[in-house]
């Protein structure tokens, strides 16, 4: 996954982790269509297994005075050939084959295949040459036509069919498997196997092979249907199975010039094999969904334009200030597989015109997810907005129509985001991408707005920006990048910049140079500043006031000077001592020990009592109220309460 | 672009060598003596003599291939000695009518297949994507020779609105509406297949696409939905989508020898059945080669849009 958003939403487990087959069944069966399509094929194979002890006629026998008799007639269910055959006999006898014939190519093929894909990464070099120039050369081919040219060349035969179909399928497992087994090759515990002296042959066995066979079992299931639609293409044009034995494409194809006058024999033949392949196809797409992890992990849900609202939200009981941005009682919450995550949990502070405020964590404390709430940005699904208000200019966002909130974003609000290089468009000019938000909001035509992205550019500090705007994000460093998205949110003069850790992928000197011009691009403007950051010291640098969040809360705020010379809360103290001061490598500062919680499993009360050295009972006893400790400066911890009132006795 | 385009044409020439090779290589799988299969039992023995030096059948493999693909590079694909006509002038007779059949299929496959997956992918789980779906798993599970017959009984037989086939001469009485009038039902045919495989990457595509950060970005600039979807994620999941087509074309060009012959249409698919059975071996070889080298030029085409989509691509 892209990792959209750099939220600490814990999807999948570790990424080499096997999927439990208990799960693995679980999620198949859970699939209602995968269990039909079951359903089906044992109905199918069970009909087909009996078929020497059921009461049929013989499928070879013929009877010229009963020829084409429609379904239905007495003695023949489903009716007779053009040689006067019993269809239900015929039909029966010819999936049996058809059936049997796919399984054993899916095998055969599935197993040659992956014996070489394995061989080949592991081997590597001179092996896995050799071995892929082949499949490559064998792709190169239409594989239908290979399949062709094989049974001319060796005659036309069933037994000649079925090869050709291996042949041509062995290419896809081949290259499946090796793409799989080459990402394991480098993995430790394929190492330590070597170190232990293991024989190729026992790691290939019991260390490979149990790892990618859920990529064998998946285009194994896929490729089966595919196998069976092919050998009957095969015995469709009379290259497969030869008369008077016929599987389901042979029976097909001597029914073809019977379509005027006996449909039906044509229409029973083509209805079982659109019924095994529903069957296959179903019960394929059954087993890639439970074993592939994306999907595992919740799936492909499409990201609505905007994050959803809980219809019966709690409205905050403060009325909101008339501050430019008022945001009250927050919540935001991922909901996953049955979990809730509670990423932001009533946040409540505010940012006046002009003003810039920080918000300061670890990754995972919310501080994203609180930036991205104010325009509706958070993914949803999983994302959804629980409650609160969030006023920007005295107009409600949370439950604005999608509309309204369009006209705000990249206009009144404006983003800049980490990590330019996936948050630029790899296939549209910088030009383009600055100018169309300057068209979308300042009714500008092409080339006006091509002109005003131009200037921004210059203003953003890029030399030769004229030039610079045909580039595309890659052709540029990353301290252009962010130079850009500083320019996209400044593009439209905006009220409120929200920066989410924008120069945490650069070097310090272009950091500090990002940063400086930001700010000073944003004076210019006299827009606000929400700007989030994990790094105290940046802050200081930027930021009128900040609040510092932790699991979700904010656990302090206050003016930045305040809360730098005097840290109420222990996780304050905590986070300021990894500031590195001049002179000290950022190495050697001293990480806080252990680990947020997860916001699924929030402790009561303080959730930070887990890490802190102060923690006594109290702290965990209850919710923890925000206490005053200085003029607009206050923490949420129980001991500060405690030292106020030491310091008052 | 230009030094991309070049590259790739270079890297087109051992892939070319490759398909010769395979070629080669899969027409000698023939069992006993090549010069009796192709001549029949009751040939003479001075005409197996001829045949045999000809086809330099007395010389070792590598030397007969030399020669076979000199033979090719000068455009000599051998004598059919069953049609008694070099085999390239059969091929090229055959050659408009095989592209024509398989360029509308990959046309129509493209259209619909990727238009139908946007819609499923906007629509995710509502009732446009289920039916959606639904049609896909049919249009998987139908073999295209049976689709191409109940083509022919509803839309020839039963309502009699267009030709079942019989397409015997493109360039006779008719012109291009009595081609089309043949075209449609063998073009909807073969692009049934294709086109339920193209949805179905589609709609992946595009749903991973929506989740990437730049469609985050696109959508805090303000864009209207439209935008976002076709110039931010729509333009980024088409560069997957293409070389699928790609791979459809190999589909598309295999399964016309189904069809054509279901529909009688007068391609290479249908010779190559007929000299099939007719143990034309010479001729079976001449048309392996020439649709892979056709599919190999198209898979070209779509490396090269690929390169025009994506600037990391067409700049590496
Ligand atoms: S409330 Fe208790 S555990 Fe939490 S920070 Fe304060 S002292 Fe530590």
């Amino acid at each position: 996954m892209s990792g959209a958003q750099g939220i600490a939403v814990p999807l999948a487990p570790t990424p080499a982790s096997r999927p439990s087959s208990a799960g693995v069944w679980r999620r198949f069966m859970r699939s209602g269509m995968a269990v039909a399509g079951a359903g089906l094929l044992l109905v199918v194979v069970a009909l087909v297994l009996a078929a020497p002890f059921l009461p049929l006629s013989d499928p070879d026998r013929t009877d010229i005075l009963h020829r084409m008799a429609r379904p239905l007639t007495t003695g023949h269910l489903l009716g007779t050939d053009e040689l006067g055959r019993d269809l239900l006999s015929r039909v029966i006898w010819g999936t049996r084959l058809s059936l049997l014939v796919g399984v054993v190519a899916a095998t055969l093929s599935s197993l040659i295949g992956s014996a070489l894909g394995v061989v080949a990464a592991y081997y590597g070099r001179a092996v896995d040459t050799l071995v892929m120039r082949g499949v490559d050369m064998l792709m190169a081919f239409p594989y239908l036509l290979l399949a062709l040219a094989i049974v001319a060349a060796l005659g036309p035969s069933l037994g000649h069919a079925m090869l050709a179909i291996i042949i041509v399928n062995v290419p896809f497992f081949a290259r499946a498997v090796r793409g799989a087994t080459v990402s394991l090759r480098q993995s430790d515990f394929i190492a330590a196997a070597r170190l232990m002296g293991q024989s190729n042959l026992r790691i290939i066995a019991t260390e490979l092979l149990p790892n990618v066979l859920p990529v064998v079992v998946v285009t194994a299931s896929t490729s089966v249907g595919w196998m069976i639609l092919e050998t009957a293409g095969l015995s469709f044009l009379g290259l497969g199975a030869q008369p008077p034995v016929a599987d389901l494409g042979g029976m097909l194809g001597s029914a073809r010039n019977l379509i005027n006058v006996a449909p039906h024999v044509a229409a029973v033949p083509g209805l079982a094999i659109l019924l095994i392949a529903i069957g296959v196809n179903l019960v394929g797409d059954g087993v890639r969904d439970a074993l592939d992890p994306r999907l595992r992990a919740g799936g492909l849900a499409r990201i609505s334009a905007v994050t959803e609202v809980a219809p019966d939200r709690p409205m905050p009981a403060q009325p909101p200030s008339d501050a430019l941005l008022s945001v009250r009682s927050l919540r935001t919450e991922f909901r996953s597989g049955g979990q809730v995550w509670r990423a932001v949990n009533d946040v409540s502070f505010e940012v006046r015109a002009g003003e810039a405020v920080g918000l300061v964590g670890e990754s995972g404390s919310g501080k994203t997810v609180t930036a991205l709430s104010i325009a509706g940005l958070v993914a949803s699904p999983p994302g959804r907005i629980a409650g609160g208000s969030i006023r920007f200019k005295g107009q409600e966002l949370i439950g604005a129509p999608l509309a309204a909130l369009q006209d705000i974003r990249g206009n009144r609000v404006a983003y800049m985001f980490q990590d330019p290089l996936t948050t630029l468009n790899p296939l549209l000019t910088i030009g383009q991408q600055i100018s169309e938000t300057v068209r979308r909001h300042q009714g500008l035509g092409p080339r006006a707005a091509m002109a005003q992205a131009v200037t921004l550019l210059e203003q953003v500090g890029i030399t030769d920006p004229a030039q610079r705007a045909r580039s595309f994000p890659h052709e540029l460093s990353g301290g252009q990048r962010q130079r850009v998205g500083a320019a996209i949110a400044l593009a439209n003069s905006p009220d409120l910049i929200v920066a989410d850790e924008p120069t945490t992928a650069l070097d310090v000197t272009t950091q500090a140079r990002v940063l400086a011009l930001m700010n000073e691009q944003r004076h210019r403007l006299g827009a606000a500043l929400v700007f989030i950051s994990h790094d105290m010291g940046v802050i200081a640098e930027l930021c009128d006031r900040v609040h510092v969040m932790y699991a979700g809360s904010i656990v302090e705020s206050g003016r930045v000077a305040d809360v730098l010379s005097r840290p109420a809360h222990p996780y304050t103290i905590r986070l300021l001592a990894c500031v590195p001061r001049p002179g000290q490598a950022r190495r050697e500062v001293e990480p806080i020990p252990g680990l947020p919680p997860a916001t699924n499993a929030l402790p009561p009360g303080c959730a930070f009592a887990p890490r802190c050295d102060l923690a006594i009972a109290a702290c965990s006893a209850g919710a923890i109220p925000m206490v005053a400790v200085g003029q607009e400066h206050a923490a949420r911890c129980v001991r500060t309460r405690d030292a106020l009132q030491e310091a008052a006795a | 672009m230009t030094r991309f385009i070049l590259t790739r044409l270079a890297l087109l020439v051992p892939v070319l060598l490759g398909v010769t090779i395979i070629v080669f290589v899969v027409m000698w799988l023939v069992p006993g003596d090549p010069a009796t299969s192709i001549l029949g039992t009751f040939a003479t023995p001075e005409n197996l003599a001829k045949v045999r030096s000809e086809l330099g059948l007395n010389e070792a493999m590598p030397v007969r291939y030399a020669i076979w693909l000199t033979g090719v590079l000068h455009g000599d694909l051998g004598q059919s000695y069953i049609l008694h006509r070099p085999v390239l002038d059969e091929l090229l007779d055959r050659l408009v009518p095989t592209l024509l059949l398989a360029g509308a299929s990959l046309a129509l496959c493209s259209v619909v297949g990727i238009l139908l997956g946007i819609v499923a992918a906007i629509r995710q789980n509502a009732w446009p994507d289920r039916v959606i779906t639904l049609v896909v798993l049919l249009g998987v599970s139908t073999p295209s020779f049976w689709l191409g017959m109940l083509l022919i009984l509803w839309f020839a037989v039963r309502f009699a609105w267009l030709p079942a086939g019989g397409m015997q001469d493109m360039f006779g009485p008719g012109g291009p509406g009595e081609i089309a009038r043949h075209l449609i039902l063998p073009t909807l045919a073969l692009a049934a297949v294709p086109a339920a495989v193209l949805v179905r990457l589609t709609r992946t595509a595009m749903l991973e696409v929506m989740r990437q950060d730049y469609v985050r970005t696109a959508r805090a600039k303000g864009l209207r939905e439209g935008r976002v979807i076709l110039r931010h994620a729509f333009l980024n999941a088409l560069v997957n989508v293409v070389p699928i087509i790609g791979i459809e074309a190999g589909y598309v060009l295999g399964g016309a020898v189904y069809i054509e012959s279901v529909f009688q249409w007068p391609g290479i698919g249908r010779m190559l059945v007929n000299a099939i059975s007719t143990r034309d071996i010479i001729l079976v070889q001449g048309g392996v080669l020439i649709v892979a080298a056709a599919y190999v030029v198209i898979n070209l085409l779509t490396d090269i849009a690929q390169g025009v989509l994506d600037p990391r691509i067409r700049n590496a």
